[in-house]
């Protein structure tokens, strides 16, 4: 593994600058996220989330289900709006809730978005375009893309998931773990700075998740800026050069895989990873 | 003593009758379509989250999906006039109101079938930076449009049977045309049993090719 392994995301309130390594100053990261709120009515779920993602990294973000998770993961490209808090990826900025901010326009928000990609848990590929069809909509509807350039470049992502020869599929003929590789060639063709995975494998079949994972190692390997919200604790250990394990709303252990997963040292952490028996080892070789 | 049935006569008044058929379905297409105008916009402004956007236009979907159409009807070729001092012929008044009713019912239709799309559209749509208008013209519209083609169909079936009642204000469709044959003929007996066959055989054939329509959407899903 050669991305860096500092401490990347740090519990709200300790943040010590002057004890930052280098690797996790805010300059270097692409992702940083400051005392993140976000509230559904009374419901308070994010509880102030300070965290830094540097460029090409993988952080896993693992928890019990209703820890916020994929709400945080929501936040990062604003498809949920933050009660509280900033927001940056790449040079874009959103601060939240602070006096002098107001709320985004669409226009800010859908600039925002097009830097992250996303990809869900459900796939939500467009059934009434063919795979060839989801994969341009980004770069044709939004970048304005000539659509010879538009097919061209997501020929080439098609290929790169595998999927070249099911370019003029509708996504209801594919299997889950063929809709969600299309998924990714879709976030892909958008040229994102970062990747954001929200459970990818959950909805799948079990002999299908290996299809999908190969390809999110593959894009790790190759430098994407990635955040994954998982429960593939064994996939997490291998791919992420960062876990955080959030539950009720924080941010309660962070650090190197080698670390959080293999010597938590919180004791929420040590109950979460405990139900999971042999959590080491490679994703694609039980035990 | 058994009633002595004689149809024949009628032949005397078909032209009369073609008359009516014709503005039946005259008032039929021409309120749908104006219907349809005042229902798509009416619809898709009712998906605003803005308050001011949603009150007003919720208040005309509700009065007019809430109160009989023949009070409706009565109530502007009768009352409106007074209240705006303003004379409205009764051929303005029937098409008006049918568009308004009929423009309530496919409002709702539009926002149901908006509403029907997997939330997950909207994310993935929002998630590859477009915007709002961008989302509901390419990915929400085209899907939602195949699933309100069926109810549509159905609205638009009830409509031709609703413009019966613009008679009662004096516009001379098939209903009024057999009102003004009874009373010259006083055989109300062969007059309206000829009028509701005339609706039924325009309407069941519509109502077959709705069914087939439906099953069709329901096959290519």
């Amino acid at each position: 593994m050669t991305h860096p392994r500092a401490m990347d995301a740090v519990p709200p309130g300790s943040m010590p600058t002057d004890a930052m390594p280098a690797e996790a100053m805010p300059t270097d990261a692409m992702i940083e996220i400051t005392d993140l709120q976000k509230s559904f009515g009374p419901h308070h779920v994010l509880k102030g989330i300070s965290m830094t993602v540097p460029r090409r990294s993988v952080t896993a973000i693992i928890g019990p289900s209703g820890s916020g998770k994929s709400t945080l993961l929501r936040c990062i490209n604003l498809l949920e709006e933050p009660s509280h808090g900033r927001v940056r990826v790449g040079r874009q900025s959103i601060e939240f809730g602070g006096k002098r901010s107001r709320l985004p326009s669409d226009r800010e928000l859908a600039a925002f978005r097009t830097r992250t990609g996303m990809v869900f848990q459900h796939f939500n590929l467009f059934p009434h375009m063919t795979v060839l069809g989801n994969v341009t909509a980004g770069p044709v509807i939004v970048k304005r893309m000539r659509r010879a350039e538009a097919n061209e470049i997501a020929m080439a992502l098609l290929s790169k998931v595998g999927l070249a020869e099911k370019a003029q599929a509708y996504p209801q003929h594919l299997s889950g773990g063929q809709r969600q590789r299309v998924a990714i060639a879709r976030a892909l063709a958008m040229a994102p700075e970062v990747v954001l995975f929200d459970e990818v494998t959950s909805a799948l079949d079990p002999e299908l998740v290996g299809e999908v994972l190969d390809v999110v190692k593959q894009l790790a390997e190759e430098g994407m800026t990635m955040v994954l919200v998982t429960h593939e604790i064994a996939f997490a250990h291998e791919v992420a050069s960062n876990v955080v394990f959030m539950s009720d709303g924080i941010i309660v252990e962070s650090g190197p895989p080698a670390e959080v997963l293999e010597h938590p040292q919180n004791p929420r952490t040590q109950a979460f990873l405990g139900r999971f028996h042999s959590f080491i080892g490679s994703y694609g070789t039980p035990g | 003593m058994g009633y002595q049935w004689d149809f024949s006569f009628l032949w005397g008044y078909r032209w009369l009758i073609l008359t009516g058929l014709g503005y039946t379905i005259a008032y039929t297409i021409g309120t749908i379509l104006f219907g349809l105008i005042i229902g798509l916009a009416t619809g898709l402004l009712r998906l605003s989250r803005s308050w001011w956007v949603n009150a007003p236009v919720i208040a005309y979907i509700e009065a007019f999906r809430c109160t009989p159409l023949l009070v409706q009807i009565v109530w502007f070729y009768y009352a409106l006039p007074v209240v705006i001092g303003v004379d409205i012929p009764a051929h303005v008044a029937a098409g008006l109101v049918l568009s308004l009713y009929t423009g309530a019912f496919y409002a709702e239709i539009i926002r149901g079938g908006v509403n029907s799309i997997d939330r997950g559209q909207w994310d993935a749509a929002r998630a590859i930076g477009m915007r709002r208008g961008q989302v509901m013209r390419n990915v929400i519209l085209p899907q939602a449009f195949k699933r309100m083609i069926p109810p549509f169909m159905n609205q638009s079936i009830i409509q031709l049977k609703n413009t019966s009642l613009v008679s009662t204000i004096a516009v001379a469709d098939l209903l009024y045309q057999g009102s003004i044959i009874t009373a010259a003929t006083y055989r109300p007996l062969e007059v309206y049993t000829m009028v509701a066959i005339i609706y039924f055989l325009v309407l069941f054939p519509m109502t077959l090719a709705a069914q087939a329509v439906e099953r069709g959407l329901a096959r290519a899903d």
